[in-house]
């Protein structure tokens, strides 16, 4: 087998196992906007597409990475906001561990 | 001397060491706000070392693409609260979309001469990422009540759904022995644009945020094929933590809600069960 899919396939492993571990005990309360973060984080793919939409390697090519950064764009964008206004509001509702910045 | 491939690469390492201290913040409410912050940077970083590429030779349409996500997108993380898990779902949707589109791209870049490992990838993601797309749409149509939330379910059920993906599959398969028929291509993409419609189908409102969590596994694990395809670390780390989070997200809030997971896997079983059960 190809030497770069191996190293790729370790790394795939070891990440996996990471993502697993961090999130293993998270408390329920936490859920929802642990889900819509890492809904954010889905959004990379805009690495692929930005390198698609920029190359030019075809008409087909640049207008499928344009369409797929305003997707991606909108998932990061939408994701990280709503994450941190729900945070915020469990700062002023659940029990205060230190005062508002 | 610093060369610019090197400052990409540095970036991208910095961004999935973020990305892992991000969900690890996440996990406990004292630290959650610093994980959303880990998040945004590590976004930030990916994003800026990607520009950096001198592959790139016209920034033109991804401005203009980056400026409308970003208008699109701000909206959608000022809806209201108790619309939080369909905006989620909505969200999943343009992901998976943008990476079953990359993916259909780099497919006809690369036909007829896709080597095989590639074309397997590939059709992994595409299908992942079009059954994502739909199956979110779907979830976010029921959540809205756009759509009937009680479980639609017929005789088969399950049997119809295994039989499209193994033909989704086997079509892969025949790509993966000649990527050069190029026909069959679009055909995977619609087998899982119409598998992510039956999947949803026989799944009622309550079991829906578990659903929208596993969506979620899904659309990670394509967005790490994609970076098998194009040999980025970045991608497959982000891609490979979203997975493996998404997935075990939706085991505990299966277990918090005392619903069994494969029973939310194949909704028609569990609708089953329920009614059985009393």
């Amino acid at each position: 087998m190809d030497q770069e899919i191996l190293t790729n396939l370790y790394v795939f492993m070891l990440a996996a196992f990471i993502g697993f571990e961090v999130i293993r005990r998270v408390s329920p309360l936490l859920h929802t906007p642990l889900m819509s973060l890492t809904n954010a984080l889905d959004a990379i793919a805009i690495v692929g597409a930005i390198l698609l939409a920029g190359e030019g390697r075809s008409a087909l090519a640049t207008a499928l990475g344009t369409i797929a950064i305003v997707a991606a764009m909108t998932n990061v964008v939408g994701g990280f906001v709503i994450t941190d206004r729900m945070l915020k509001m469990f700062k002023s509702s659940g029990p205060q561990k230190q005062g508002h910045p | 001397m610093i060369r610019t491939e090197h400052v990409i690469e540095l970036t991208y390492l910095v961004a999935s060491a973020l990305f892992i201290l991000s969900l690890k913040w996440l996990s406990s409410p004292v630290t959650a706000r610093r994980g959303v912050r880990a998040g945004e940077i590590g976004m930030a970083l990916a994003i800026v070392g990607t520009l950096l590429h001198g592959g790139i030779i016209d920034y033109k349409w991804i401005a203009i693409a980056l400026v409308l996500g970003t208008a699109i997108g701000a909206p959608l993380g000022f809806v209201h609260m108790t619309a939080v898990p369909q905006r989620t779902a909505l969200s999943h949707a343009f992901g998976a979309l943008c990476v079953t589109l990359v993916g259909t791209a780099e497919y006809y870049l690369q036909a007829p001469g896709v080597p095989r490992f590639t074309m397997g990838v590939l059709a992994l993601e595409v299908i992942l990422g079009s059954l994502t797309f739909t199956g979110s749409l779907m979830a976010a149509g029921k959540l809205q009540e756009v759509l009937p939330q009680r479980p639609i379910t017929y005789k088969g059920q399950n049997l119809v759904n295994l039989g499209l993906l193994a033909v989704a599959v086997g079509i892969a398969a025949i790509l993966v022995g000649n990527p050069a028929l190029s026909w069959l291509f679009p055909l995977i993409v619609i087998l899982g644009l119409i598998f992510g419609v039956l999947l949803i189908i026989p799944i009622g409102g309550a079991d829906m945020p578990t659903v929208i969590s596993l969506l979620n596994s899904y659309a990670g694990l394509s967005a790490a094929a994609m970076g098998f395809v194009l040999n980025s670390k970045l991608l497959i780390i982000a891609g490979a933590l979203d997975g493996a989070s998404g997935l075990i997200l939706s085991i505990n809030m299966s277990k918090a809600m005392n619903r069994s997971f494969t029973n939310v896997l194949f909704g028609a079983f569990g609708q089953e069960r329920v009614k059985a059960a009393g």
